[in-house]
């Protein structure tokens, strides 16, 4: 049990009291001068960027989701202080730091091709088809070095030209449609459609079905549940709640 | 189905087993015909073509602009792969690249010279690509061909057990492995590696002055018919020589000259079919090795008929 009047719990506490808007400034130890749009803004250390711009006042409805890094919806570009470098990230998962100019990218413009998977051959030439421009490529690796997840975004996109579908959706499997690569890509390729389209295929037609789910398939079909559905869907409500407290449940 | 001789597994142009092979988009696609029975005759020489991991496009096409320097990225990231490929010891000072495709080829080849001849375009590249480790100048692009010229026609000979009787072919060498001279591989004009090679298969090799004459290249992406003019003189004037087919390194000439004749056909209605092949395919076959390296399924014009009426392959191979 940990003790809530330790040192460190205070600290921790202090430090959640200073991210939350509308408390009093003097309550804040540590300040980080940001530009957002060019802007100057006062806003407390330690925060992300995310938050850091909702303490200056912005307030998001679109660009902003999960907040935990997995949505994908919080794209932000960036230079640090004194670096040339226009870095990239996930606004909710990059902490704001002092002379950092920044903005939100709230959507990527980007074409999302139409397409059935059930009615195109499992080649390269889907993507050639889809997303012509993947054959545009040169290999400047742009894409990977804007990749927040740290994805070989360049080495997938090699992938979809050559036809390699097994590696292009193992390499992109972690990709978290944020957009990014795309917005940097000198050969304006929408490398997370590409990826999308090449593990849809892959799904398909590189997997199988695995035997377990063919083997349940059949005994669905075969009738194995059809008298539990129809208990289940007809008896009266208590007895639906005392089936439910006490089902068979899955091992922690 | 036969098996490699133990003798020549050893042997290769420069006592190396492994030696860094950088296929190319096409051989993993539309020509895995040329890749398949290329690999499978090489290892049969003892020669084992180690794939570069994480290749990427060449580039297609050798930028001839001074001020270009970002369509060279792409073929200097295969070099800094075969360096990769040293130091993590897959291979053991081995700085050759070994294409098959004839475009990959030039295209390789002629960025690394530019890089060799020019330290601040090198330097600025590696700059660029500043994740990598820096590429040192030292990878040396040869083609598949030079290999084997270097492990000797005779030693080809020497491991051919159904011989190419009969067979007449006629080599056709395009521009890819001849032009510019210096990345060129044999004389611009008069080549004779693919005839000596051809040879060796106990093929008949036919010349006929069109051996070196363009094929139309990626016209056939914008005009068929001037593809199917150029590959109606090159295919009749092989024809005229007495060639039954003929043989090639590059994907993109075969492309024309092979799935082109529909187009040949249409515009020329007295022309007869003639299959083109990969020299690679004439190996498997002369080595007598499985069918399926073959992949005779991605020619556009069916080589099997020639191949049963010479007895080269039997009655019922299908692929």
């Amino acid at each position: 049990m940990v003790d809530n009047k330790s040192p460190i719990m205070e600290r921790i506490a202090e430090a959640n009291k200073a991210a939350t808007t509308g408390i009093d400034a003097t309550d804040i130890k540590n300040w980080i001068e940001i530009y957002i749009m060019g802007k100057a803004y006062k806003v407390p250390a330690d925060l992300t960027i995310l938050t850091a711009m909702e303490y200056a006042g912005y307030k998001f409805v679109r660009g902003v989701g999960c907040r935990q890094g997995f949505c994908g919806a919080c794209a932000t570009v960036f230079r640090k202080k004194g670096d040339y470098k226009l870095q990239t990230g996930m606004a909710c998962q990059t902490r704001a730091e002092d002379g950092m100019y920044l903005v939100q990218i709230p959507f990527t413009p980007a074409e999302k091709a139409d397409y059935d998977i059930t009615k195109e051959p499992y080649e390269a030439s889907v993507f050639i088809k889809y997303y012509p421009e993947v054959t545009r490529c040169v290999s400047c690796n742009t894409c990977t070095k804007a990749c927040p997840q740290d994805l070989e975004v360049m080495d997938y996109v090699q992938d979809a030209i050559r036809g390699d579908f097994n590696a292009l959706a193992d390499i992109s499997f972690d990709c978290i449609q944020c957009g990014l690569c795309a917005m940097r890509c000198p050969a304006e390729i929408v490398q997370y459609h590409v990826a999308q389209l090449g593990r849809r295929m892959f799904g398909r037609y590189g997997q199988g079905v695995p035997d377990h789910l063919r083997k349940r398939v059949k005994e669905i079909n075969e009738g194995k549940f059809n008298q539990e559905m129809a208990r289940i869907t007809t008896c009266a409500i208590d007895e639906l709640r005392k089936i439910y407290t006490e089902r068979e449940k899955e091992p922690e | 189905m036969t098996t490699t001789k133990p003798e020549t597994t050893k042997t290769t142009a420069t006592g190396n087993s492994k030696i860094p092979y950088y296929p190319g988009c096409t051989l993993k696609t539309t020509a895995k015909n040329f890749e398949n029975s290329a690999l499978a005759a090489a290892r049969a020489l003892g020669i084992e073509l180690l794939e570069i991991p994480r290749w990427n496009c060449c580039g297609t096409v050798f930028s001839l602009a001074d001020d270009d320097l970002i369509h060279h990225v792409a073929s200097v990231r295969n070099f800094i792969r075969v360096q990769e490929m040293n130091d993590y010891g897959l291979v053991k000072n081995e700085n050759r690249l070994v294409t098959l495709c004839a475009m990959c080829f030039n295209t390789l080849k002629s960025t690394n010279l530019r890089m060799k001849n020019n330290a601040e375009d090198l330097s600025k590249i590696n700059d660029l690509m500043y994740r990598e480790e820096d590429y040192q100048g030292k990878v040396e692009v040869i083609h598949f061909l030079e290999v084997l010229k270097a492990l000797g026609f005779e030693k080809i000979h020497d491991r051919v057990k159904k011989p190419l009787k009969d067979l007449k072919v006629a080599p056709y060498y395009g521009c890819m492995i001849l032009r510019p001279q210096e990345v060129g591989i044999d004389d611009p004009e008069d080549p004779t590696i693919q005839r000596d090679l051809l040879e060796s298969l106990g093929a008949d090799a036919v010349d006929t002055p069109y051996k070196r004459v363009c094929c139309g290249s990626y016209q056939t992406v914008k005009d068929k018919d001037i593809v199917a003019e150029l590959a109606y003189d090159i295919l009749t004037h092989a024809q005229k020589e007495g060639a039954e087919a003929l043989a090639t390194v590059c994907p993109l000439c075969a492309f024309n000259l092979d799935h082109r004749q529909k187009e040949v056909k249409a515009k020329h209605p007295d022309f007869t079919e003639i299959p083109v092949f990969y020299v690679t395919q004439l190996m498997a076959i002369a080595f007598g090795l499985d069918g399926e390296c073959y992949g005779f399924d991605q020619n556009y014009v069916d080589p099997r008929p020639l191949l049963r009426k010479k007895s080269l392959i039997e009655q019922q191979q299908e692929s």
